[in-house]
């Protein structure tokens, strides 16, 4: 699981935001990748793993690990919205929810203002549930599948 | 998923909540799917050069860091140029996803999406001004649309039968 987010209480000094920035760049696949880490930081092993150990409790990072293409894997992605009427948002909100193809959904200020993202093991699911939420909600589900990705950056500088 | 076999599937199923915080975090990985070390540490290399793990890195709690407003900019762009302009806007410090979708006329007349994270509002809106200015006249009108609610959020999960 990811770790949950916590209130947030420490503080951080500069080490610790070097290596919130270094270990979002990735880690080397080395037998001993936080030794190199500590390296290229000038701080010693121990310390990098204490901080990330640290950084992690306390809710500064929610999860240290790979990231996963579920796309390249062969599993299809797409974000959706949908303009839902504000008398019946919660309602919406529980059934598009109730659907496990469902990754993340946010209320956003706009006419469309349910944008979710749909995750499935093949393109054809995505069309699939968008039809079944639409019938399920009455509601027209619009689709913006990403034509390109323009990444490049990621990092948040801490 | 046919794409991975059942020892990738298996290094997945154990990594996918994290990495051990410790030396040796392969040879922890390995001991727990009865691998070894280099065994892990190729298969890693050989997910990511097929693109299947894009880096093995901390993910920050945007909030943590003091970056509370976010919001999804978003560009009506001239089609013939938004491959060259996304690249530039995607390499925005402070953009951290950007990609071309299609537009869905006439409600949504936007083809360039870019999230856009800062301390406040006002900082998110200094960024897009700054956006807007790369785009110049390439950008025919543009909207953001800050998220008010979380409605739900799980990570990526493989199933453990491999469906």
């Amino acid at each position: 699981m990811p770790r949950a987010p916590h209130a947030v209480t420490i503080t951080l000094d500069a080490l610790d935001r070097r290596i919130i920035n270094r270990l979002q760049d990735g880690l080397p696949l080395t037998s001993e990748p936080f030794a190199d880490v500590a390296a290229e930081l000038g701080a010693s092993q121990a310390e990098i793993l204490e901080r990330t150990e640290r950084l992690l409790d306390s809710g500064v990072l929610t999860r240290f690990g790979p990231f996963f293409d579920a796309a390249a894997m062969g599993g299809a992605f797409c974000l959706c919205a949908m303009a839902v009427p504000t008398e019946r948002f919660d309602a919406v909100a529980a059934i598009v929810n109730a659907f496990d193809e469902v990754a993340h959904n946010y209320e956003r200020t706009h006419a469309l203002n349910m944008w979710f993202v749909l995750a499935t093991e093949t393109e054809a699911g995505i069309e699939r549930t968008a039809r079944a939420i639409e019938s399920e909600t009455g509601l027209r589900v619009l689709l913006f599948p990403k034509l390109e990705e323009f990444f490049i950056g990621f990092r948040v500088a801490a | 998923m046919t794409t991975i076999d059942r020892a990738d599937r298996a290094l997945i199923e154990a990594t996918q909540a994290g990495l051990p915080i410790v030396p040796r975090p392969f040879a922890a990985i390995a001991e727990r799917i009865a691998s070894t070390e280099t065994e892990v540490i190729a298969r890693f290399r050989e997910l990511e050069r097929r693109g299947f793990v894009r880096r093995i890195a901390a993910a920050p709690n945007h909030y943590a860091l003091g970056m509370t407003a976010n919001g999804m900019s978003v560009w009506d762009v001239e089609d013939a140029r938004v491959s060259e302009l996304g690249r530039r806007v995607g390499a925005l410090s402070f953009v951290t996803h950007c990609y071309e979708r299609p537009r869905a006329l006439p409600v949504w007349p936007y083809n360039l999406f870019a999230m856009v994270h800062g301390a406040t509002r006002t900082e998110v809106e200094e960024k897009r001004a700054l956006i807007a200015g790369l785009l110049a006249d390439a950008c025919r009108a543009s909207d953001i649309l800050y998220s008010t609610r979380i409605l739900k959020k799980t990570g990526m999960r493989l199933s453990p039968s491999g469906g």
